[in-house]
């Protein structure tokens, strides 16, 4: 009896040590810390980054129009089945922003989705796509955001409840479904589908929103970007696979000019979530925006997501 | 038999009748309306992209296409018709209809500007093309939800 109970207790503790080392943070790998702190950022590069990353979206103050788009000082309110996340000011402010961070810091935001005092940021911050990008890209784009106007108003706090407030639980999200694995396999024109898969699955972070979740928040498997429930209430994501009924019927250049004009083949307009993004997309090169529509009529067929 | 004239009349009475009653909803009637302003933004769409000749009879009267829709169409989300008919109004209509009708009212005073200005050739068709179709996604950014 006594050998049981001290077998069991044993078992306890190595669970509870080994769930301990699995949920630590894990920043990024120092080697690829110093290569990155290597490169000199290139702006204006950062710039096309910035777009396609989408930042102004959600760090930009919320109703933000214009030039107040280059103002990252937070405040726009995600709701999620866990909570509602609110953006924070990632502007160049030195204590409201990031503007006292370093090069590293930067890359293990959003590579890692490790903040600066080592902990783990919840996955709202789309760090899971964004660690699909380049070293180069990382560079450029932090040096972009540095050029950009600064604000001091203070970041506000996420509203998550128990559990989702305990975010060393974040470890044990991140061990499940935390990858920098290819998404799909496209077959086609390998650079052109390269390159509209780097920015759709990575910087681009389009799956965040269109593709379906599990209850502890990791995308269904086998359902890339096929659609889901709006986490902000009614209605639905659209499935932008070839099996749903939102863009299946579209051009490879329909899609590409909806990304540049917001328009649908029949002259209906962009809405929703998706008319921030698509002014972020009209910021792309053309290039850029029929990779994006050659990968998504690359994508394997997929039922509707929310069904 | 009589099971039967009853299933043959309610088949007929579904064909013939379904379609009339809807035509007169609102949900219908406003998604006519739309189609319509789709189909005039298109037409000046198809010139400013070069697809079309510059035409300024068809641009005028896509215009007031527009600006009629524009100005009837808020008639048309009256209480009762949050649902059905495949309706992709966004419940925010219903609980900020002052906010709804502000768009609106944004969009009738730029197409009006546009039917005034009557663009002459294709530069100035373009000049009033954008901010006009700006006022599209700004509106279904909030009070239109995609629902299948």
């Amino acid at each position: 009896m006594k050998r049981l109970a001290l077998g069991v207790g044993l078992a306890a503790i190595a669970g509870a040590a080994a769930a301990y080392g699995l949920t630590a943070p894990t920043p990024v790998a120092a080697g690829r810390l110093a290569a990155i702190a290597a490169l000199e950022g290139d702006a204006a590069a950062g710039e096309t980054l910035f777009w396609a990353g989408g930042c102004a979206s959600c760090h930009a103050a919320p109703g933000a129009k214009d030039e107040a788009r280059l103002v990252l000082a937070g405040g726009v309110r995600l709701k999620s089945d866990f909570g509602t996340f609110v953006a924070p000011n990632i502007s160049p402010d030195p204590q409201a922003g990031i503007g006292g961070w370093s090069i590293e810091q930067f890359a293990n935001a959003m590579l890692a989705g490790v903040s600066p005092d080592g902990r783990h940021y919840y996955p709202a911050f789309p760090y899971g796509s964004y660690v699909r990008m380049t070293d180069r890209d990382i560079a450029d784009l932090f040096a972009f955001l540095k050029t950009l106007p600064a604000s001091d108003v203070a970041s506000l706090p996420h509203e998550v409840g128990f559990p989702f407030n305990i975010r060393r639980a974040l470890g044990g999200w991140k061990w499940l479904f935390f990858t920098d694995e290819p998404r799909v396999a496209p077959a086609g024109d390998e650079a052109q589908l390269g390159r509209g898969q780097y920015l759709v699955e990575g910087p681009g972070h389009c799956g965040e929103c269109h593709t379906p979740r599990n209850p502890i928040g990791g995308f269904v498997t086998d359902a890339w970007l096929s659609g889901a429930q709006n986490p902000e209430g009614e209605g639905v994501i659209p499935n932008l696979t070839p099996g749903g009924k939102a863009i299946a019927g579209w051009s490879a250049a329909d899609i590409a000019y909806y990304l540049e004009s917001g328009f649908t083949p029949d002259f209906d307009s962009v809405g929703g979530s998706m008319v921030s993004v698509q002014k972020n997309m009209a910021e792309l090169t053309s290039g850029d925006r029929e990779a994006i529509a050659a990968y998504l009529k690359a994508l394997p067929a997929r039922g509707d997501g929310w069904k | 038999m009589r099971f039967r004239t009853f299933v043959a009349a309610a088949i007929i009475g579904a064909a013939g009748f379904a379609p009339a009653i809807a035509a007169d909803e609102p949900q219908v009637v406003r998604q006519e309306m739309m189609k319509k302003v789709g189909g005039a933004t298109g037409a000046m769409a198809k010139m400013v992209k070069g697809e079309a000749d510059f035409d300024a009879a068809a641009t005028l009267a896509a215009l007031s296409t527009i600006s009629e829709v524009a100005g009837s169409i808020g008639a048309y989300f009256p209480q009762g018709s949050e649902t059905g008919f495949e309706t992709e109004a966004a419940p925010a209509i219903w609980t900020d209809m002052d906010g709804f009708t502000a768009k609106l009212a944004g969009l009738k005073a730029d197409a009006d500007a546009a039917v005034a200005a009557a663009p002459a050739d294709l530069d100035a068709l373009k000049a009033v093309f954008g901010p006009l179709t700006k006022n599209c996604g700004a509106c279904h950014e909030t009070y239109r939800l995609k629902k299948s």
